[in-house]
């Protein structure tokens, strides 16, 4: 108990000795842990609004299109169909309203639905004769709302309400967008040029479960497994990215992290001397750092579970053609339990080996040096043919092989997500730019290349705000390891100019080589999240924009690394010398 | 005859009221080209603060201090590096090599500091090495050597721009007896050829090789002797 008063206490101190990097840690993993809540909340709720609207509307297990009535009522004896509602004429018309031109898909039906697909009306009434209902994605991209007037296949009519349905996909997951009439109104509505009139079916199977075999059985028969799909296609999408950027954060995360203990290192090795000289073991010196690592994590875990429950309902409320419970979904001790265990594992991970690593090394060497020797490479010796500033920064990076690595990663995963976000955003744009023609309303937002945009958006803000900790932290860990060498250049004639010169090559010079190859592992990511998801790209990224990501990317990294590394260059010589 | 180095009403404090520590107070001090000069006194009196002076690795609170004539304490940082680059070689007692460089590397850092081309700063570097007894230590790492073979890495390296003034911060300190007296016969040499030397010191055999010690207490000097002896 004594042992675990003490570790604490020493954390306790640590950690209020250390408001700046705890800050920092505390940011990397609440963003991680954020992500990771909203991509678990995401998948939470995919399903519920299609099969909330489902069990509303009374949903068919499949629906069957066919030109003639004959073929319907044959296929509704097949095996396997225990009942069907009473087919409808569809067919495509043209829909006008005060200020926008669409097609729409006409359903004539009952003014009583019948037991089987009724569709759920959210505003207004059912439709009656010289009305008509308009499904409520397509109301909401027309601008239409109960009592309006709109000129359907040559018709005027007014909107009697708005409702949903499960037995077609709403707009513009399917297109054109769908409107209920009465079959007496449908009769007397002119189809729009090409189109001809046809029937629709739908039908409840003995097996849901078995629609998707029935519909490849029977042509021009869909399953409503397909059309769900459709229907929550945003919200499949918003998962994928959501958990696939949570990658991209752990990763990032977990180089944040072992930066930061690098620099702790670096900067409390007299410290560890002095712990260790006063009885502490290796174990005990390891045991403060990983509490307080630790005790940070758990703190992220719980704001990140919050800012992503705050933030999830705009992302996993269903678009407007289902229905939503109008509240975010709770976490639950699953997705609680998933996100502690995340924060915890990367931060242990993290911390225990070089935490463990630099606690064994003897007592005098860390109360008269550094925790870890330099590392001697080949690539000190050969940078004398370089200009002092650059030969300096060669050398400051090989010294630190690992920390170089860490930092040269965080940099390649950025890059490389940020491409991978562009080429995201560049099918987003290839798409709304196809969504054009007469089945489209024209003005009116793609809900789904919406929601894409806004996933492309939050994750581009968690993954550049871990990018920008984790070069802070490289600078500053840098910074700390390098003040007495850096001292000593100057000592011996080197200018404050060429000493930062150094620093700041130090820190480009690998962030160039992760931005170049970053690049093409960004167009590798994007492939691989569209061969997921089972998409299709928008064509090949704009070179431009490839061609701006690297040098973007490493005047953000000069950019924040030059507070630390002016403050390096200038430091006072014999402070960094006797210290 | 103009000296190398001058002092004038130097000072240097830390801290205020109360804990106003003068660490250097109004020093005066003129070197000679071709003089050694040791600098004597017990721990925290002020010596490594008035040698850091003296090589513009400190600014001084007030009091001036020139190097080859020019005044050192108000040229920018810029401009004070790259006098000390012709003018000045450290010596430090904690050596103060790079860890991941070889002896050889270490060496020729300040001449490639200085702009000299490698293959030339190279040549300079294994000539001293062989002059300090470390030519067969040349591709050796600092962690590789013993203390004495360090230090003598060090005064390598300060002498590797031939800069006319030597200033060694208890250039022995940190050696045992045999080291010590190898690098004391290093500086023996070095007086011998008319280098000009300020050694801060607590070795009593460095300080008798000096033709004049000053002893410092408090941030002040309290005696100078000249002297006449060699070792």
């Amino acid at each position: 108990m004594g042992r675990i008063l003490l570790v604490a206490r020493l954390a306790a101190v640590d950690l209020r000795r250390r408001p700046v990097q705890a800050l920092l840690l505390l940011i990397a993993i609440t963003a991680t842990a954020a992500t990771l809540t909203l991509g678990l909340l995401v998948r939470s709720v995919t399903d519920d609004p299609w099969e909330r609207t489902r069990a509303a509307t009374a949903g068919p297990d499949a629906v069957a299109v066919a030109p003639d009535f004959a073929s319907l009522r044959t296929l509704a004896h097949a095996d396997g169909v225990t009942e069907t509602g009473r087919p409808f004429p569809t067919f495509s018309a043209s829909l006008r309203t005060r200020d926008r031109t669409a097609n729409a898909v006409v359903h004539g039906r009952d003014t009583d639905p019948g037991p089987l697909d009724r569709p759920y009306v959210t505003g207004g009434n059912w439709i009656r004769p010289g009305m008509v209902v308009v499904e409520r994605a397509f109301a909401d991209a027309l601008g239409v709302r109960p009592g309006d007037a709109l000129t359907l296949g040559g018709r005027r009519l007014t909107v009697a309400g708005i409702a949903v349905t499960a037995a077609r996909a709403p707009y513009p997951s399917s297109t054109p967008g769908l409107v209920w009439t009465t079959r007496a109104d449908t009769a007397r509505l002119a189809p729009a040029p090409g189109a001809r009139r046809q029937w629709t079916m739908p039908m409840r199977l003995d097996k849901p479960a078995s629609a998707p075999a029935f519909a490849a059985r029977h042509p021009g028969v869909r399953a409503a497994q397909d059309i769900g799909v459709y229907a929550t296609s945003e919200l499949r999408l918003a998962n994928g990215a959501l958990l696939g950027g949570t990658w991209a954060l752990v990763i990032l995360s977990g180089l944040c992290v072992a930066l930061l203990v690098g620099g702790r290192l670096a900067e409390q090795g007299r410290r560890v001397g002095l712990l260790k000289a006063a009885g502490a073991t290796p174990a005990l010196v390891a045991a403060v750092l990983l509490a307080e690592h630790l005790a940070v994590a758990i703190a992220a875990a719980a704001l990140g579970l919050v800012a992503g429950w705050a933030v999830s309902p705009a992302l996993t409320g269903p678009n407007a053609g289902l229905l939503g419970t109008g509240q975010a979904p709770t976490p639950s001790p699953g997705t609680v339990a998933v996100v502690l265990l995340t924060a915890l594992a990367v931060t242990a991970a993290s911390t225990a080996f070089p935490a463990l690593r630099g606690a064994r090394i003897s007592t005098t060497r860390a109360l008269l040096e550094q925790v870890r020797p330099p590392r001697r490479s080949r690539l000190a010796g050969r940078a004398v043919a370089l200009p002092v500033p650059l030969m300096l920064g060669v050398r400051i990076a090989a010294r630190r092989p690992r920390r170089t690595v860490l930092a040269a990663s965080s940099v390649a995963v950025t890059v490389a997500m940020t491409v991978a976000a562009l080429a995201m955003q560049h099918d987003v744009r290839h798409k709304d730019a196809g969504a054009a023609g007469p089945d489209f309303v024209p003005g009116a937002g793609n809900p789904v290349t919406e929601r894409v945009s806004q996933i492309v958006l939050v994750l581009s803000v968690a993954l550049l705000l871990l990018a920008a900790v984790n070069a802070v932290l490289t600078a500053w860990t840098t910074c700390l390891d390098t003040a007495r060498p850096a001292a000593l250049a100057r000592a011996l004639g080197a200018t404050p100019r060429q000493v930062a010169g150094g620093l700041v090559a130090a820190h480009l010079l690998p962030a160039t080589v992760a931005a170049i190859v970053g690049v093409p592992l960004g167009l590798l990511v994007h492939r691989a999240a569209l061969a997921v998801a089972g998409g299709t790209g928008g064509g090949a990224v704009p070179l431009a924009w490839l061609a701006t990501v690297v040098p973007v990317a490493l005047a953000a990294v000069a950019l924040l690394t030059a507070v630390p590394i002016r403050h390096a260059a200038s430091r006072p010589v014999t402070r960094a010398l006797t210290a | 005859m103009e000296p190398v180095l001058r002092a004038r009403g130097l000072r240097r404090h830390y801290g205020a009221d109360a804990a106003l520590v003068r660490a250097v107070d109004d020093v005066h001090l003129d070197v000679a080209r071709g003089e050694a000069v040791g600098i004597v006194g017990p721990s925290g009196c002020g010596k490594s603060t008035l040698l850091h002076l003296l090589g513009g690795l400190d600014r001084p609170d007030g009091g001036e201090v020139l190097l080859g004539g020019r005044r050192l304490d108000t040229l920018s940082e810029t401009a004070a590096a790259r006098l000390r680059r012709g003018l000045v070689g450290f010596v430090f007692q904690a050596f103060h090599l790079m860890d991941e460089l070889t002896a050889r590397e270490n060496v020729e850092l300040p001449a490639l500091l200085a702009g000299v081309p490698p293959r030339t700063a190279r040549r300079r570097a294994l000539g001293l090495l062989e002059r300090v007894g470390l030519g067969d230590r040349a591709g050796h790492l600092p962690g590789e050597l013993s203390g004495g073979q360090r230090q003598r890495v060090a005064v390598a390296r300060a002498l590797v721009n031939d800069p006319p003034l030597l200033l060694a911060d208890e250039p022995t300190g940190n050696l045992d007896t045999a080291a010590a007296t190898g690098v004391l016969r290093l500086f023996a040499e070095l007086r011998a050829e008319g280098r000009t030397l300020v050694v801060v010191t607590h070795d009593p055999r460095i300080a008798g090789a000096a033709d004049r010690v000053i002893a410092m207490r408090d941030g002040a000097f309290v005696d100078q002797t000249v002297l006449t002896g060699r070792v």
